[in-house]
């Protein structure tokens, strides 16, 4: 019955939302954030290039757990094996380009690897698998200690920006190249073809084999892609922290990330924007909150209790996530 | 796709309120950040929370309420002294991010005592380029004492390698032709403590390591039992510490245990092995350079010890307490010496001065070549639950330095329990 329901809502909705094309959204997104890091301070600068890298993915995880229904815990993993990527190659080439496109060509082959194998697998197989995978970068890093340095890590060599530009300015115009490409990739792709069969596939894979789409394909596909945007988000953090650990890539960071596009709204690229911003903004908010009512050792145990209330929150309030909070007309639509 | 509009919007409207708020904080300081006539504003990172936070968790409050207690005596040249602790949860990413938060939006004056290895080895860069003084760090790593890479940057423990030279040649004076083995933290901690072991005893019989993200050492124990090793050294934690001895007596395996300073807290050792397990700790071979948290009858501590019941809420006294303190007191000697007219510069030159004289065992080291903390340490032996001090300090450096007995007398500390201009 869904079957035939899911096709007709993107056929009706896809001239609305050829209206506006992806460029015109990420070209003024551009402007705007061009304009913020002259505006804002360094210390908010180096936040909006956290929300940045972030984005990147969040952006790839919404796509494959809201647009095409696979469930991975396991994308902390993915963003360790892009900053270990860009790591060992800055200290080898300290070729910033090199090390970054590097990173994401060795996170999508190991996405591949990862998603041969969730296309396998449904709901909390998927989600066990991916979990392993979370939760096997301390060992890789102690196991190959000569070439990961363990619990320790490895610092990253990186060239200083020219004078006229701060730091943390370049830091965030970095990460926000990275965040809208990610963001423009996506979009294109999600409009196209490529969007309808993962749509297709989450729906009913039965009635998306009949209609002659390649199940597996597809999955793997999606996979690859948000594993992808996974390794140039660690690239990314690892540009920003100047260095690498298992410490920085923890199992909650993992569910942290998932938490973080389901409170902003599955499926949604303005929900993975949600998600990011909130990354940022809730330990920051715990952490004044913490030093207010005085205790610091509060503030590390807070920002996890807050992600849950408004879990909770935003579960019970617009169960479509934050993101389909804005304009009542569009919640009739569904996901988009 | 409206809608992102929308929110990208918001979210810079957002950024734009944040931003202001910002640069209301900021105004108002005088040329120097964080140093106004009434207050000098420090900061720090600390493992709060998390894995890492048992026992460290103690460290920055003591210091904390050292400073309070300067701050009720009138201050330092009539500047009272906040300190921001920062929770990182031992985790190298959020370091980045505190450190920031405290140095470009709180406009710290310097960073005190920011804690571990991984996680300030990250942030040393951005320091030096806001030209921020990173005073006292707390580990025993080398990469502190880099003067020409970061002249801002300096030591407070011991170093590693030291460490391992005393212990080295108290182990090879103490058992002549045994087989001495080792047990390491696979990082530089474990690496640097193994190269001043193997400075003066030559290379180990056995040697294995562990990470912390794994608590299991039976094959570990195994293999060092199976090498049949008399002495076993451990540059580990205090967790880790425990484990190890534990595991031991677990296998059948009854060797010496010789422990660097980092995991060699009796009171956290006995409460980790449990009151069955306690009774292994006997005997067990440690070294410290500061006053030990037991010896009620020391000056220092009976300070301290005033200090924790009234500025502390009475925390459980433990060399965590001892240590944070002695960095408050040292903190507050350099400022002393740095003088009224309190500069970046001027602090960095006043520690690089040197010449402090303190709780220590042994002098600190800091000249405008050395930035390394204490030069030495005293060994000490765990009897019925109580370290204990033997023998005599030692000083030695990280390279081929001899090991050389130190003959200076301890100083008492002042009348009122805060340093002068000296």
């Amino acid at each position: 019955m869904t079957t035939v329901t899911a096709p007709e809502k993107v056929t009706t909705n896809r001239p609305k939302r050829k209206r506006l094309s992806p460029l015109a959204v990420v070209i003024p997104a551009a402007a705007v954030i061009l304009a913020l890091t002259y505006a804002l301070p360094p210390f908010r600068n180096y936040q909006l290039a956290t929300v940045g890298a972030y984005l990147c993915v969040t952006a790839g995880l919404t796509v494959l757990t809201g647009l095409n229904g696979q469930l991975s815990l396991g994308h902390g993993a993915l963003m360790a094996t892009g900053a270990y990527t860009l790591a060992l190659m800055q200290n080898r080439f300290n070729v910033l380009a090199l090390g970054i496109l590097a990173a994401v060509a060795v996170t999508t082959v190991v996405g591949g690897v990862i998603g041969l194998a969730a296309a396998r697998l449904r709901g909390p197989y998927l989600a066990g698998l991916t979990l392993a995978v979370a939760t096997v970068v301390p060992s890789i890093a102690s196991t190959f200690d000569t070439t990961f340095n363990s619990d320790q890590g490895l610092t990253v060599a990186l060239e200083p920006p020219p004078d006229a530009i701060t730091v943390e300015q370049w830091q965030a115009w970095l990460c926000w190249a990275g965040a809208l490409v990610t963001v423009l990739v996506i979009a294109y792709l999600v409009r196209g073809r490529f969007g309808r069969d993962m749509r297709a596939v989450r729906d009913d894979e039965t009635a998306a084999k009949l209609a002659g789409i390649g199940v597996a394909r597809t999955q793997v596909l999606a996979f690859v892609l948000s594993a992808a945007c996974a390794g140039l988000a660690g690239a990314l953090f690892a540009v920003l922290a100047q260095s690498v650990s298992p410490g920085a890539f923890p199992l909650t960071l993992s569910l942290f990330l998932v938490m973080a596009v389901v409170i902003g709204g599955l499926g949604r690229l303005s929900g993975a924007l949600i998600g990011a911003v909130l990354l940022v903004a809730l330990p920051e908010i715990a952490h004044s909150i913490a030093e207010d009512a005085g205790s610091q050792r509060l503030e590390g145990n807070l920002a996890l209790t807050f992600f849950g209330v408004v879990l909770v929150a935003v579960m019970l309030a617009a169960p479509g996530g934050l993101a389909s909070l804005r304009l009542k007309r569009n919640k009739q639509k569904g996901r988009t | 796709m409206k809608r992102t509009a929308a929110i990208v919007l918001t979210a810079v409207l957002l950024a734009a309120g944040c931003s202001s708020n910002g640069k209301g904080n900021s105004s108002g300081s005088s040329d120097t950040p964080g140093v106004t006539d009434t207050e000098i504003t420090v900061g720090t990172h600390m493992p709060l929370t998390g894995p890492a936070a048992a026992g460290y968790s103690k460290i920055a409050p003591a210091t904390k309420a050292y400073f309070d207690y300067v701050n009720k005596n009138g201050g330092v040249n009539g500047r009272k002294i906040t300190y921001k602790i920062m929770d990182d949860g031992y985790n190298p990413a959020n370091t980045q991010q505190v450190v920031r938060q405290l140095v470009l939006q709180d406009k710290v004056f310097a960073i005190l005592n920011g804690l571990g290895t991984p996680t300030h080895t990250g942030v040393l860069d951005f320091l030096k380029t806001n030209r921020v003084p990173d005073l006292f760090v707390a580990s025993g790593s080398r990469s502190w004492n880099q003067p020409d890479k970061y002249p801002g940057t300096f030591g407070f423990n011991p170093d590693y390698t030291v460490e391992g030279k005393i212990l080295g040649t108290y182990v090879k004076e103490t058992y002549p032709g045994k087989k001495i083995c080792f047990l390491g933290q696979d990082d530089d901690f474990g690496r640097d403590s193994l190269a001043g072991i193997e400075k003066i005893l030559g290379p180990v019989a056995a040697k294995q390591s562990y990470v912390t993200s794994n608590p299991n050492v039976v094959p570990q124990i195994g293999a060092l039992k199976a090498a049949a090793c008399d002495v076993v050294m451990l540059a580990t934690v205090p967790g880790f510490t425990a484990l190890s001895i534990g595991t031991a007596a677990k296998v059948g395996f009854r060797p010496k245990f010789v422990v660097s300073n980092v995991g060699s807290d009796p009171t956290t050792l006995a409460k980790t092995l449990g009151p069955t397990g306690a009774p292994l700790l006997e005997g067990v071979v440690a070294a410290n350079y500061l006053p030990l948290a037991t010896d009620d009858a020391n000056p220092w501590i009976q300070l301290y010890k005033k200090v924790n019941t009234e500025f502390n809420g009475n925390a459980e006294f433990d060399n965590n307490v001892v240590y944070g303190m002695s960095v408050g007191y040292l903190f507050v000697q350099s400022l002393q010496a740095a003088g009224k007219d309190l500069t970046r510069d001027n602090l960095t030159a006043a520690v690089e001065k040197g010449g402090f004289t303190g709780p220590g065992l042994v002098p600190v080291r800091f000249s405008a070549k050395d930035h390394s903390g204490y030069g030495g340490e005293q060994l000490t032996k765990l009897t019925g639950g109580k370290a204990q001090y033997f023998g005599t300090p030692y000083q030695t450096d990280d390279g081929d330095g001899a090991v050389a007995a130190y003959t200076g007398t301890a100083v008492a500390p002042p009348q009122n329990g805060i340093p002068t201009a000296q």
